[in-house]
């Protein structure tokens, strides 16, 4: 599906990180395997340093300090927008939906839009087009899209495929209309047919959590993780990517006219450097227009990874001047999605801790 | 020059890998332990292997590796 917009901006963005940093080094040792293949590993995928939350740590909770910030530095007004959109697969609860909670801890006004998506790498994205889709209403001034996840807390520290590269994050942008008339390009697919290639296979209504689904066992590779627990086909994830990415990318550019060089970065869903440097060889894209850093600093925290790579890499020039992005999601679903746009210069492009 | 058997004893040394025609099929190589079989042969070979074709069949043997290789140029 291809989607086009117009006069939208993305006029502020902040990332809020746990101020908790785990070294990869320290951990290895739970894992089931000899430290020099943990070191191996560490090379290839860039593994060294990740932020998690301690404890009991929620999305709700990352979100609202950041937008606190926000209110407190005067780069948002408590009554601004009229729209909260959360785009997190670890929500608070079940039942309410995040939105609702974070706009009741901040205690905003009753005449807003709140609105949860359960969307993992792709998400920011997701969260992208429905926030300027929600500016086609006269009564929406900006929208707030936070991305958040805590998905640490689902994954098996004894799962060597997955606990090194996780990271705990919040995003949040401000969305709203702009001047300027260039045309945003985006595209989205969706394979719900490889759903199990990503999956946290109990706990929602098909497999409740129970004692019986907390319990670790060892998969083929070594690996303990219980049915609570993420669980991914690093295999089906890695060739999905390779198939579906590159293809995407160049119909984005083509449905916009435009080519590679004329693209002043790439900002792709950062699930590890090995799988990112591949893809840009595949594209002919140098490396060093294709952020490849943030699992090494922070871990993989989902769609998060994109606005965290924007604020990490690009974050002075965002503030002080517009580059054409290419940004990029894929995972979860199976969903992938791209989406060309002009950002900057933002009022605010930061970084900060929890 | 390392050889692939060099490459695959020092991922896996626990393991003898010409005893075996199926590296992934009988636990020897895990989907990590591929992408470490990449990057090593990419580093030794001087090569860049296509992300299309880091699979787990391309690996699974020494036979299927040589091929592999022989599709970038490389005897080994």
């Amino acid at each position: 599906m291809n989607l086009r917009f117009a006069n939208r901006a993305v006029s502020g963005l902040l990332t809020v990180l746990p101020a908790n940093e785990r070294l990869f080094v320290d951990e290895m040792t739970a894992f089931n395997f000899p430290a020099a293949r943990s070191l191996k590993l560490k090379q290839v995928m860039g593994y060294d340093k990740h932020r998690l939350v301690d404890g009991q740590v929620c999305v709700s909770d990352l979100a609202v300090h950041g937008m606190e910030h926000l209110f407190s530095h005067g780069l948002l007004g408590r009554d601004d927008f009229d729209a909260l959109i959360v785009v997190t697969q670890t929500g608070d609860y079940l039942m309410p939906p995040t939105s609702n909670v974070i706009q009741g801890r901040l205690g905003l006004k009753h005449d807003m839009f709140c609105i949860d998506i359960n969307q993992g790498c792709a998400g920011f994205l997701i969260g992208l087009m429905q926030g300027f889709m929600l500016l086609d209403q006269p009564g929406v001034r900006k929208v707030v899209l936070i991305n958040a996840d805590v998905m640490s807390r689902k994954v098996s520290a004894q799962d060597r495929n997955s606990y090194p590269l996780i990271g705990d994050a919040a995003s949040i942008a401000v969305l709203e209309r702009s001047e300027d008339p260039t045309t945003i390009h985006a595209n989205l697919k969706m394979d719900g047919t490889r759903r199990d290639a990503l999956i946290i296979p109990a706990g929602g209504m098909r497999l409740p959590a129970s004692p019986e689904t907390a319990v670790r066992e060892a998969d083929a590779e070594g690996n303990l993780r219980a049915p609570d627990n993420l669980r991914m086909d690093g295999s089906a994830v890695f060739n999905f990517v390779q198939t579906e990415v590159p293809p995407m990318i160049d119909a984005l550019l083509q449905q916009a006219g435009t080519t590679k060089e004329a693209v002043d970065s790439f900002v792709f869903h950062q699930p590890n450097r090995f799988m990112l440097h591949k893809l840009a060889e595949k594209m002919q894209i140098p490396y060093e227009k294709m952020p490849s850093n943030i699992v090494e600093h922070f871990g993989n925290s989902s769609g998060v990874t994109i606005p965290l790579a924007l604020a990490f890499n690009l974050g002075e020039r965002l503030r002080t001047s517009r580059l054409n992005i290419c940004l990029a999601g894929f995972g979860v679903g199976l969903t992938w999605s791209s989406m060309l746009l002009p950002l900057g210069p933002m009022q605010f492009c930061e970084m900060i801790d929890y | 020059m390392k050889t692939v058997s060099e490459l695959l004893h020092e991922i896996r040394p626990e393991f003898d890998f010409s005893t075996s025609e199926n590296f992934i099929a009988d636990g020897m190589l895990d989907s990590f332990d591929v992408m470490t079989l990449i990057s090593d042969l990419e580093k030794t070979y001087s090569i860049t292997i296509d992300g299309l074709d880091i699979l787990p069949e391309n690996v699974k043997s020494l036979a299927a590796i040589a091929r592999l290789l022989a599709k970038y140029g490389v005897t080994a």
